[in-house]
């Protein structure tokens, strides 16, 4: 920590590469992953699907299905329902399968540093900055 | 029909004075508000993370209120409202790609941006490779971003003023004219955006955002109250009295008189016209992600946690703002109607406050009431505008610092205080160029320039971002390559594209060079983005695993986080 590397960090690299390594740390980014790359595809497709509808198939979106609301209406607000639904799978997923794990990691690679934040959770700004001039240790 | 337009313009005239009047004073109050708390913000900004990044203070809530009030820009509000009040269901689909691209930021970028960098998009970018070439590029990327969507901003602010103050040609305000009166507008917009990005910073610019954004959501949402309220709540009456209104029928509930229309008889134009409705849906769904002055966002808040909860509350604050929109859009175009619309602006942005002055009129008793209503509608636009240049300004701000200055430049040598110092500047120096450039272009059709901003952000930004977080083996020339060929790529397609030259509706509709034959360049110019990026990581032998292992830890986890 006392060093003067221009990027800061808490660790030094090879700890970095370690960790990278790890059970545990393969297994987040594996999760991670996991939920990411899929929900971004099914997202990036169904709206696709909606554009593309848009475009080539008027008719069938014009077809009305309720007095004067057709199915392009509901299949745009459709699109507000599946995002909206999305960004809640995804906080209620990171919060149970990514946070913790990642609370974990980050607890054992600052403690190996010798951080002086014992809580583990809240890294104040200052620290780690390259024009600190002290840091405990 | 007629009689009720004629009902709403005579209105407008016999109101337009008390309108005229209030605007000015809520404006002012506005004005006033902001610049007290940019004082205030002022007195808080002492370090370099304070003027760049707010402190890292905000809660998620607040700067999810803030992204909002960053991201709403007059062309949502009154853009938006006035694509649907004049072609109906297609203003629907800017909406629904402005909002869904959301779940890439918060999926793939927020949170591992937050962990990783500090001030800029190009301390994620650069984390792992040479400073001075990428940041470099990251510089030129995020200001031509900016400085495109401030001249659309800015130039859409001059033409407003005149037509929310009343003033046409022929009459005079305070002794301007018309025209004088757009510069006038111009000048005050950037002096203020320029006070309060060097004053407050990042944290001035967020509380003007975060007041900006309670004020559009309150607008809308009294406003959609009284459209609904008006057709006793009942949706399907609402779209049909906009459809019978617009004259064409139920086509003007359904996708095609804007985007991808059919031309008949033209086989090739309609298959363009089709083309470039999905380039559009694709830069919008993608470029969000990429724009600087929301990237920086993030780094407002204490934790990757904060990050994502900023995120869902954006979500949902843009979300339910663009289903207000649906109601303004099609309340206008069945209150107020097309012909009273194109009268007053023919590319309908003006279309809410003429809704507003028709159900003040409507509900609170009469002229007084439409003019109320007006005034208010007309102050909040006024304020969306400032909010969004100011995020604007400050983000150009921060890259030509933080980026070029402190790390191009001073290799990384300059103190904090050099580093704010020459922020400051450059705020200044950004906003004194988007003013002239403002009034060279002020009658020049820039309305393109929103959607260029988003095609540039998707094709170079975010190839580099993703990259960078997620392949092991992206390299300094790959992150170069993808900047450069999709800025360069998305820039020069749309110069030689129909928006430019070449038809009625360019930006120099008396000259003719284009030769592409798309109006959005993305469909092309985000696969080049993409491939410049995979191409130039693959001619340079250049890779740091070491270095990718502390970015891909530290962005996973947070360890290190600033």
């Amino acid at each position: 920590m006392s060093t003067d590397t221009p990027a800061p960090a808490s660790a030094p690299p090879d700890r970095y590469v370690a960790v990278q390594q790890s059970d545990e740390f393969v297994g987040l980014r594996k999760a991670l992953r996991g939920f990411v790359f899929p929900m971004t595809a099914a997202f990036f497709l169904w709206y696709a699907l909606y554009v593309i509808l848009s475009a080539y198939a008027r008719d069938f979106m014009g077809t009305k299905l309720v007095g004067n609301i057709n199915v392009a209406l509901v299949f745009g607000l459709l699109q507000f329902v599946s995002t909206f639904l999305i960004a809640w799978l995804y906080s209620r997923f990171a919060a149970s399968k990514l946070d913790p794990t990642a609370d974990r990691i980050r607890a054992e690679l600052e403690g190996a540093a010798g951080s002086h934040d014992p809580a583990g959770t809240v890294t104040p700004d200052d620290e780690a900055q390259p024009k600190d001039k002290e840091v405990t240790s | 029909m007629s009689e009720a337009i004629n009902g709403v313009v005579l209105a407008a005239e016999a109101g337009s004075s008390t309108a005229r009047t209030l605007t000015i004073t809520l404006f002012l109050v506005f004005v006033a508000v902001t610049l007290g708390i940019t004082v205030w913000a002022s007195r808080q900004t002492k370090t370099a993370t304070d003027f760049y990044a707010g402190g890292r203070s905000f809660s998620g809530f607040q700067n999810g209120m803030a992204i909002g009030g960053d991201y709403m820009s007059a062309a949502s509000f009154l853009g938006i409202a006035g694509i649907i009040a004049l072609y109906g269901y297609d203003g629907f689909l800017y909406s629904i790609g402005f909002l869904v691209a959301w779940l890439v930021a918060l999926l793939l970028v927020a949170e591992l941006l937050r962990n990783s960098g500090r001030y800029t998009m190009a301390d994620v970018l650069a984390f792992r490779m040479r400073q001075r070439p990428v940041r470099t590029a990251a510089a030129v990327s995020t200001i031509t971003v900016s400085i495109f969507y401030l001249l659309a901003q800015m130039v859409g602010a001059g033409a407003l003023v005149a037509l929310l103050l009343g003033i046409r040609p022929g009459t005079t305000f305070l002794g301007m004219d018309a025209d004088a009166a757009k510069i006038a507008t111009i000048i005050m917009v950037g002096a203020l955006m320029i006070i309060y990005v060097t004053v407050g910073g990042m944290k001035g610019t967020t509380y003007v955002q975060i007041v900006k954004a309670f004020l559009l959501m309150a607008g809308a949402l009294v406003m959609t109250i009284l459209v609904l309220a008006h057709y006793k709540f009942n949706l399907s009456t609402l779209l049909g009295d906009a459809a019978n209104a617009s004259g064409k029928g139920s086509a003007f509930l359904e996708p095609g008189l804007r985007y991808g229309v059919e031309v008949a008889g033209d086989a090739t134009q309609t298959f363009y016209n089709k083309v470039d409705l999905l380039s559009l849906g694709i830069a919008l769904v993608l470029g969000t992600a990429g724009l600087p002055h929301i990237l920086i966002r993030f780094y407002t808040v204490p934790t990757a946690r904060a990050a994502r909860k900023s995120v869902l509350w954006a979500i949902g604050i843009i979300g339910t703002f663009y289903l207000f929109t649906l109601a303004l859009g099609f309340g206008a175009a069945a209150l107020v109607g097309r012909e009273a619309i194109v009268a007053q602006d023919k590319a309908g942005n003006t279309a809410a406050p003429q809704l507003a002055e028709a159900l003040g009129i409507d509900f609170f008793g009469g002229d007084v009431g439409g003019a109320a209503l007006l005034a208010i509608i007309a102050a909040v636009a006024f304020a969306t505008i400032l909010a969004v240049v100011a995020g604007l300004t400050l983000a150009s701000s921060s890259s030509l610092a933080h980026d070029f200055y402190a790390n191009v430049v001073k290799g990384g040598q300059a103190s904090e205080r050099q580093e704010v110092n020459v922020a400051r500047i450059s705020a200044l120096v950004i906003g004194a160029i988007s003013i002239v450039l403002s009034i060279f272009a002020q009658n020049l059709n820039v309305a393109f320039l929103v959607a260029l901003a988003f095609a540039v952000a998707a094709s170079g930004n975010l190839p580099a971002i993703l990259y960078s977080l997620f392949w092991k083996r992206f390299n300094t020339s790959g992150a170069v390559w993808a900047i450069y060929g999709g800025l360069i790529s998305a820039v020069g397609l749309v110069f030689f594209s129909p928006v430019v030259s070449g038809s009625a509706t360019a930006m120099f509709p008396d000259h003719d060079w284009h030769w592409f034959p798309l109006s959005n360049p993305g469909i092309i110019s985000i696969p080049v983005g993409f491939l410049c990026g995979w191409i130039g990581t693959l001619v340079s032998k250049e890779t740091d695993a070491d270095k990718y292992a502390e970015l891909e830890v530290r962005a996973l986890t947070g360890a290190g986080a600033h």
